[in-house]
């Protein structure tokens, strides 16, 4: 394997690795697109807050687990599964954080939707999309106020270093493979498969499903309408704090504005797939990482920012159902 | 040579074919009803000739050319025009402006003239309202020009949409249970208005009504659809005696008389 | 039918009282360095901003996100014009081994000479404008700014107005961040650095008579044919399209009108400043003319009017605000961050008005 081929290889893996945090905050946009049939602009603002959540609880729960450990020396050498991912009380420590963040977005991203979503559940959509407009500005401009708009700089969660493959072969030292790109795909590969259990397996994942194929039927049904839609968005807040967790490990630099990109081109990502669609946000997420890598590696980088709103375009206008979505047709 | 004419027409949503292998035609001037049971499709056939939606085979022909799958408003432009199951006036407008909004398909003034507002502007609102005011009239609704299009009583609504349909100049009517919720002397108002207007602009109609007794009374030519399919064609007798017909209204009486009775 | 008449004598008296004005105004130096006269200005540039977009948002109900986008081309194609700045045309690609690359090739052959072709106009209006004394530059630099707005507000337009509601929202503020993305690349623009040193043209007339023509025309058009074809798209484009409206050529149009007068305000703004970076023409700048919009009423000239002229003053007394010592640090800082403000106007305002705080009153009622 030639050099080039290496390159393409690493470029796949950071594509990989950002589009899994994309896809975990598509998936908050397809959930609550399914139940609600809106789009939740302030979802992207959930990963900045998750982002700094993790700033300020992060550092006391890992030492905590490290106390916990007895502390033992982090430089130690390390064999099997945890030379790649981790010694093992930081990995507990990690867990805790996603966990504490994971709950704390779920609770804020409920208070949302009961404070500003719900009381407009019957106006026009253009009420409620102005609102989440507003929601997500607010968010944003009270982060700077509350965190300051300088970028901080993200505790080091777990020991983030670059896993050694020229064991294998000279052509491979040029490899690159953080701890931290490994965490991000394997934690949302678990939160994925979990996520699929609960919708497919469970009582509640059913009552969603329900309420995204026909409101009305369900609600004739009995199912407890507002008790799905607060789910929903706690369980896609919690997606959103989980990506900020994992994206910032890999870049620490975060600030309150971090989740505005961040939300745009998870939401690309959700359309590209099929809003609505739970693989196809998956789908998208991947897709949209890998080209926006590429992008940056072999073409115009300083038009990365622009390359997601261009995809937006070309599927809107070619499959606006997206991937995986199905068309579905106003009745008139 | 027929004015519309469905050869073979099919339209799926998804599993659902909500319209399949449909094949009829209306002559120029004739007055012809849809009947069918809830769901058996006969909106989804008038959003198939409007452009709403495109059929997913079979072909639609208006005055010799296809049309099937053009846009709505290309459709209108040809001469085809309808009224709504479910009221779809525009809310924030008046009555009058309401029907004017149907007439700026044959306007000829360009955007300059939009902002100069010169003679000719002046002289093409004229002629439009004198037009829309004739067709009010028509309907009874020149008193309420300039109320607001949702405060008016809902029999009035259904009248106004008509009056909006005609406005843009169509040789063919399509009616969406125009009498839907309206008492039966108000109904019979309403057929014996449809008809004035039918022979007044020498119109070709296609009337969807749940009262056999109206249909029967007022159309010249019946076809029945169920589950999508057309089950029968005919004159109001023959679709009377018709035992698909009967069958599909599930023993139903199909309506004892016509109209103005025996 | 006298209405008719009436508007076209309204804009006349206006513009000449602005005129007259502008005069008193050019009499007091003072007044002219002062904060109130700059503040005046903004006043303008925000009316013809919220008017624009108002026809595209409120009219026509189609909710656009990316106004500034527009504005920032009118403000840098506008600039240029006034500092002479021609563009170096694009070279073709090389054939030479081209293979089946040749498909890329031909389409970046095509492109190179679209692009050409728009800078060998621009840079013929350049040399033509050369010798032209100072005030008909400024009127071609802001006809140039308004017709380069309107021609990218037709290429956005033309593919995203076939969405609705928040797919529409999203994808113009897509279009706006890839305006402002073009011109970060664009080394004649000044790329990230901005452009300075762009002549001080902007002045009172300027910016009130392109004012008073913005309310003008997108109240003729409101009440003329075109406006019933708006508002037939905004309140039902299915029964509109039935009715023959082309839907597509009213929302082009309506964004196209809106693009231009952006374009005119990103022009007066970039020759009041002095100075323009690609950074100030973000969504977040969008956003402040959404705000303007939604709280004077979608759909209502007036209210619309008295909103700009209220939120572009409100910033400036926060900032006043915030200078005051006697007040608790915590309430100085949040003045400070406007944005705090304006979230939460938003949000309340839906909550409880979502016809916005004028909605209701001066709105057209029905005949012309
Ligand atoms: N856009 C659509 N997507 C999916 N299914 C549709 C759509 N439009 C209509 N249908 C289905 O097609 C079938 C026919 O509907 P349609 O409205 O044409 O019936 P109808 O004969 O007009 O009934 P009614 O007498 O109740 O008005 C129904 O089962 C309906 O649910
Ligand atoms: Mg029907």
């Amino acid at each position: 394997m030639d050099s080039s081929t290496i390159e393409f290889i690493q470029q796949l893996i950071n594509g990989l690795s950002l589009g899994a945090t994309y896809a975990l905050i598509a998936l908050g946009y397809t959930m609550v697109f399914g139940v609600l049939r809106f789009i939740n602009f302030a979802h992207g603002d959930i990963l900045m807050l998750g982002s700094f959540a993790g700033f300020y609880c992060g550092p006391w729960l890992t030492a905590f687990t490290r106390k916990l450990a007895g502390n033992p020396d982090p430089a130690r050498d390390l064999t099997g599964i945890q030379e790649w991912v981790g010694p093992w009380e930081s990995l507990l420590g990690l867990a805790l954080v996603l966990v504490v963040v994971m709950s704390a977005c779920a609770v804020f991203g409920m208070l949302v939707e009961f404070l500003c979503y719900r009381p407009l559940r019957n106006r026009p959509r253009i009420t409620v999309l102005i609102t989440a407009i507003g929601v997500s500005l607010f968010i944003e401009s009270m982060g700077q106020f509350l965190f300051g708009a300088a970028p901080r700089f993200f505790p080091e969660l777990i020991s983030d270093r670059s896993i050694d493959f020229s064991a294998h072969g000279e052509q491979w030292a040029g490899l690159t493979l953080l701890r931290s790109q490994v965490l991000t795909i394997l934690v949302t590969g678990v939160l994925l498969i979990a996520l699929t259990l609960l919708v497919k397996r469970t009582k509640i994942g059913m009552a969603m499903r329900a309420l995204a194929f026909n409101p009305t039927a369900c609600a004739l049904m009995g199912v407890n309408v507002s008790l799905i839609v607060s789910f929903t968005f706690g369980l896609g807040s919690a997606l959103g704090g989980a990506a900020g967790i994992l994206s910032s490990i890999e870049r620490p630099s975060i600030d309150p504005l971090m989740g505005v990109l961040f939300g745009l081109k998870a939401f690309v990502a959700a359309v590209l797939g099929g809003i609505g669609n739970l693989a196809g946000a998956v789908l998208g997420g991947l897709l949209i990482g890998v080209i926006e890598i590429m992008v940056v590696a072999y073409g115009p980088a300083t038009y990365r920012d622009a390359v997601a709103f261009a995809v937006l375009i070309v599927i809107l206008l070619l499959r606006p159902s997206g991937l995986l979505g199905r068309n579905v047709r106003e009745k008139v | 040579m027929s004015l519309l004419s469905l050869d073979n027409v099919t339209v799926q949503f998804g599993g659902l074919k909500a319209v399949s292998e449909v094949s009829f035609s209306i002559a120029a001037g004739e007055l012809v009803g849809l009947i069918g049971p809830n769901g058996a499709g006969k909106t989804t056939v008038f959003n198939l000739i409007t452009g709403v939606y495109a059929p997913t085979v079979g072909k639609i022909a208006f005055d010799g050319k296809a049309v099937a799958g053009k846009r709505p408003y290309l459709i209108t432009a040809r001469g085809i025009a309808r009224t709504f199951q479910n009221i779809r006036l525009f809310p924030s407008m008046t009555v009058f402006d309401n029907v004017r909004c149907a007439c700026n398909m044959h306007l000829k003034h360009g955007i300059s003239h939009a902002l100069w507002r010169g003679a000719k502007v002046a002289a093409e609102e004229a002629r439009i309202e004198a037009e829309v005011m004739e067709l009010l009239g028509i309907f009874d609704l020149a008193d309420d020009r300039d109320a607001n299009c949702k405060s008016l009583p809902y029999g009035a609504q259904r009248r106004l949409e008509i009056v909006r349909a005609l406005a843009t100049k169509p040789r063919l009517l399509l009616l969406d249970e125009p009498a839907a919720g309206m008492n039966p002397t108000e109904k019979m108002e309403l057929m014996k208005l449809i008809r004035f207007v039918q022979e007044k602009f020498a119109l070709a109609v296609l009337l969807v009504e749940h009262d056999m007794k109206v249909v029967m009374g007022i159309c010249e030519r019946i076809a029945v659809l169920d589950y999508g399919q057309k089950i029968a064609e005919g004159t109001p007798a023959e679709i009377r005696a018709n035992p698909k017909v009967i069958a599909a209204y599930l023993g139903k009486e199909v309506s004892p008389e016509p109209i103005g009775g025996t | 039918m006298r209405e008719f008449e009436r508007t076209k004598i309204v804009l006349l008296v206006t513009i000449a009282l602005v005129a007259l004005l502008a005069f008193v105004c050019n009499r007091s130096p003072e007044f002219l360095q002062s904060r109130i006269y700059d503040i005046l200005l903004g006043i303008g540039i925000s009316i013809i901003l919220a008017e624009g977009l108002n026809l595209v948002n409120g009219y026509t109900g189609q909710f656009s996100l990316g106004h500034a986008g527009f504005m920032a081309v009118g403000a840098f194609l506008g600039s240029a014009m006034s500092l002479g700045i021609a563009f170096p045309y694009l070279d073709g690609p090389t054939w030479a081994g081209a293979g089946w690359t040749v498909i890329f090739k031909v389409l970046q052959q095509g492109f190179a000479w679209l692009v050409n072709a728009f800078f060998w106009l621009h840079n013929g209006i350049i040399a033509l404008s050369s010798g032209a004394p100072g005030w008909a530059k400024f009127l071609i630099a802001l006809i140039y700014g308004g017709a380069t707005a309107a021609l990218s507000g037709l290429l956005v337009g033309v593919p995203s107005l076939r969405l609705k509601g928040d797919y529409l929202a999203i994808v113009t503020l897509g279009f706006n961040e890839i305006i402002r993305v073009i011109i970060q690349n664009a080394e004649p623009l000044g790329a990230q650095r901005g452009l300075t040193g762009v002549p001080s043209n902007t002045n009172f007339f300027w910016v009130f008579a392109f004012a008073a023509l913005t309310i003008y025309v997108v109240h003729n058009l409101v009440h003329s044919t075109y406006g019933r074809g708006f508002l037939s798209v905004r309140d039902d484009e299915i029964a509109a399209e039935s009715m023959g409206i082309n839907t597509t050529k009213y929302k082009v149009l309506a964004f196209v009108v809106g693009a231009a007068f952006a374009g005119v305000a990103g022009t007066l703004f970039a020759h009041q400043k002095q100075y323009i970076n690609p950074e100030s023409f973000n969504f977040i700048r969008s956003v402040d003319i959404v705000v303007m919009v939604i709280l004077g009423g979608m759909g209502n000239t007036v209210g619309v009017c008295i909103a700009a002229v209220l939120l572009t003053i409100l910033p400036e007394i926060l900032r006043d605000v915030a200078k005051l010592e006697w007040l608790p640090i915590w309430l100085r800082e949040v003045a400070e961050n406007r944005m705090i403000i304006y979230s939460l106007i938003l949000i309340i305002l839906m909550l409880a008005r979502p016809q916005g705080l004028f909605g209701g009153w001066g709105k057209k009622k029905g005949a012309a």
